[in-house]
């Protein structure tokens, strides 16, 4: 015992060393064994179905068949509803943000914003499928539906037919949007910030307005933390699951109308988890979190190389 | 000077321009009131003393609470800070002090900032097939290093940023007067940056309080009290799932009111993270 505790006091340097050393590994162990155990915990799925379970449209447990292409789907077009609001919006709240309002409001109006991203996602499905959805269903589809006149607007009158049932592919869109809304928008508050003065005052000085600065000089000088806060984003979008299970529908199909219920891979685990008895039909959940796994590493790997390369080309801050 | 009807037309575009961000800013605290508005409505009407007193009780009956789900909740999140902050400490301390410019730091580095940005439902099913399929039930503590490993990125991404704050020449005189490392960062830059690393571990605690989607397979859920780490745990968010989607109206009052409890606990850590964070500034 006093041994130990002399070789201690004498190497703690070495320990303590080595201590933290083996925290940051058990990082690398999570990452690497995350890959491993839900491949491993597929195996009979993978062997099964390969990788032809990508493009395939069909979840029958009754026959113990099983294909991703409909939850990917629906999870690349929810994305793209949110992707498709969000952005923009997020463009023009930095902007107030940054350039229109008054510093206290802008402080105010940032801190609400950020308050967003702190509502568990599980509130947001609560509000969505009680709240938002019935008024979807009510005032919001009708309204582009028959006001609009969307249905009847050739190609993409396609999207909008159908009967507006509230759940479906637009209402959990929407709901991702206001979720990623803050994330989104708070990198680019900090983009537009970063671009220096004498640059924005120098298209002022040519007689520019406000938003042709915004649009051919700040967008332009932070194209590169616009894109990286679109990715990050993205990411929070892709692998969202509690608000789009609540409103999505929860149906294996794919259609072209954004009215029609849906599913999305991370939806599609969380809902038939507890029913999956049969071996293979688990497995078929585990190798779809597989591909939302590899999905949401490649979109990540993406957006923090962008970072990376990001910091060195505008110093650091960001 | 007559403005010329280009100069009229880039003006009133910027005009639209300017009025829409405004709106688009106003779009985004609307719907932060109308939820919020939303629960404590609908929350607060279901929150009674049989609300944090009671059992679940079967649909109809209309006295039941959810006692035992607050307690699991309470239970798991302490569970996995207990687990994920140290680990997440540390890493943190390794990134700033020791790997910072190392091939292996580095790698650490673009790892958590890839962990932060996984999907809590994945390291939920991780979890499940780690502790879960081999010990054949599902945990309480199952659920909490599925928290935990959510929690552990975030910790030490703050723990080297904040750590980074704290000036050179704090560590050069700490080692200067003969400090081990060890001591110099334990007793100097812990202290220095305290405020700092106890936000960071508030809004890791905030982050996953909230969380469904890692429970689901792991802790899942019951109606009765926990009696050991080892045995589905009943929690709030879970029930909140299974209330919800249920066609009783006493279950989805109760599912209300638990998503009340959540809602206001992590808001108001959040604010105080902030709150903290904005005073060290």
């Amino acid at each position: 015992m006093r041994r130990l505790r002399e070789y201690l006091s004498e190497h703690f340097e070495t320990t303590f060393r080595g201590f933290t050393v083996l925290c940051a590994a058990v990082v690398l162990i999570i990452m690497a064994a995350m890959f491993f155990n839900l491949a491993w915990n597929a195996r009979l799925a993978i062997g099964q179905f390969g990788l032809g379970f990508l493009w395939r449209d069909m979840w029958d447990p009754a026959l113990n068949e099983y294909g991703a292409l409909s939850s990917i789907y629906g999870t690349v077009v929810s994305t793209v509803i949110a992707m498709t609001v969000a952005v923009p919006m997020s463009v023009v709240i930095a902007l107030f943000l940054v350039e229109l309002a008054h510093p206290t409001v802008s402080k105010v109006v940032g801190a609400a914003i950020e308050l967003l991203a702190a509502i568990p996602s599980i509130i947001y499905g609560m509000w969505g499928l009680f709240v938002f959805a019935p008024l979807m269903a009510e005032t919001v589809q009708p309204f582009l539906q028959e006001t609009l006149g969307l249905e009847n607007v050739p190609g993409i009158g396609r999207l909008f037919t159908g009967a507006p049932m509230g759940i479906g592919m637009l209402t959990s869109g929407i709901i991702l949007a206001i979720m990623i809304l803050p994330f989104i928008s708070a990198v680019m508050r900090d983009v537009f910030a970063m671009v220096p003065a004498v640059v924005k005052e120098s298209a002022y000085g040519m007689g520019s307005t406000t938003w042709e600065v915004t649009r051919k000089v700040t967008l332009r000088y932070g194209i590169q933390g616009v894109v990286g806060a679109c990715f990050l984003g993205l990411g929070r979008a892709i692998g969202e699951t509690m608000a789009v299970t609540f409103v999505i529908g929860n149906a294996h199909r794919i259609s072209l109308s954004l009215y029609d219920p849906g599913n999305s891979i991370a939806s599609t685990i969380a809902n038939e988890f507890a029913e999956a008895s049969d071996p293979l039909y688990l497995q078929a959940l585990i190798y779809l979190g597989l591909v939302l796994l590899v999905m949401t590493f490649v979109i990540q790997m993406i957006a923090q190389w962008w970072v990376v390369r990001l910091k060195k080309s505008m110093g650091a801050g960001l | 000077m007559k403005k010329t009807q280009n100069v009229r037309r880039r003006e009133v575009i910027n005009h639209i321009v300017s009025v829409l961000s405004g709106l688009a800013a106003l779009v985004g605290i609307f719907f932060l009131g109308w939820i919020l508005w939303t629960v404590a409505r609908q929350g607060l009407a279901a929150l009674n003393l049989d609300f944090f007193t009671k059992l679940p009780a079967p649909p109809g009956s209309d006295s039941g609470g959810l006692a035992n789900a607050i307690a699991g909740t309470v239970v798991i999140t302490l569970l996995a800070t207990v687990i994920g902050v140290p680990l997440g400490l540390f890493t943190g301390v390794y990134l700033s002090e020791f790997g910072r410019v190392s091939h292996f730091g580095r790698m650490v580095r673009f790892t958590t900032n890839i962990t932060t940005g996984i999907p809590s439902i994945i390291v939920g099913l991780f979890v499940y097939t780690l502790l879960v399929v081999p010990f054949k039930h599902f945990s309480a503590y199952a659920g909490a290093v599925a928290l935990a490993i959510i929690m552990l990125p975030v910790v030490a991404r703050t723990t080297e940023d904040m750590l980074a704050l704290v000036p050179n020449a704090l560590r050069e005189s700490a080692l200067a007067i003969g400090m081990p490392r060890w001591r110099m960062i334990l007793a100097i830059l812990f202290r220095a940056a305290r405020s700092g690393l106890l936000t960071g571990t508030l809004l890791a605690v905030a982050r996953v309080s909230g969380e469904t989607a890692p429970l689901i397979f792991t802790a899942m859920n019951s109606p009765y009290w926990m009696k050991s780490l080892a045995e589905p745990t009943a929690n709030l968010t879970v029930t909140i799932f299974n209330y919800a989607m249920s066609p009783f109206d006493d279950w989805k009052r109760l599912a209300w009111g638990a998503s009340l409890l959540i809602m206001a606990t992590v808001l108001a850590v959040n604010i105080l993270a902030r709150y903290l964070l904005r005073e060290k500034k």
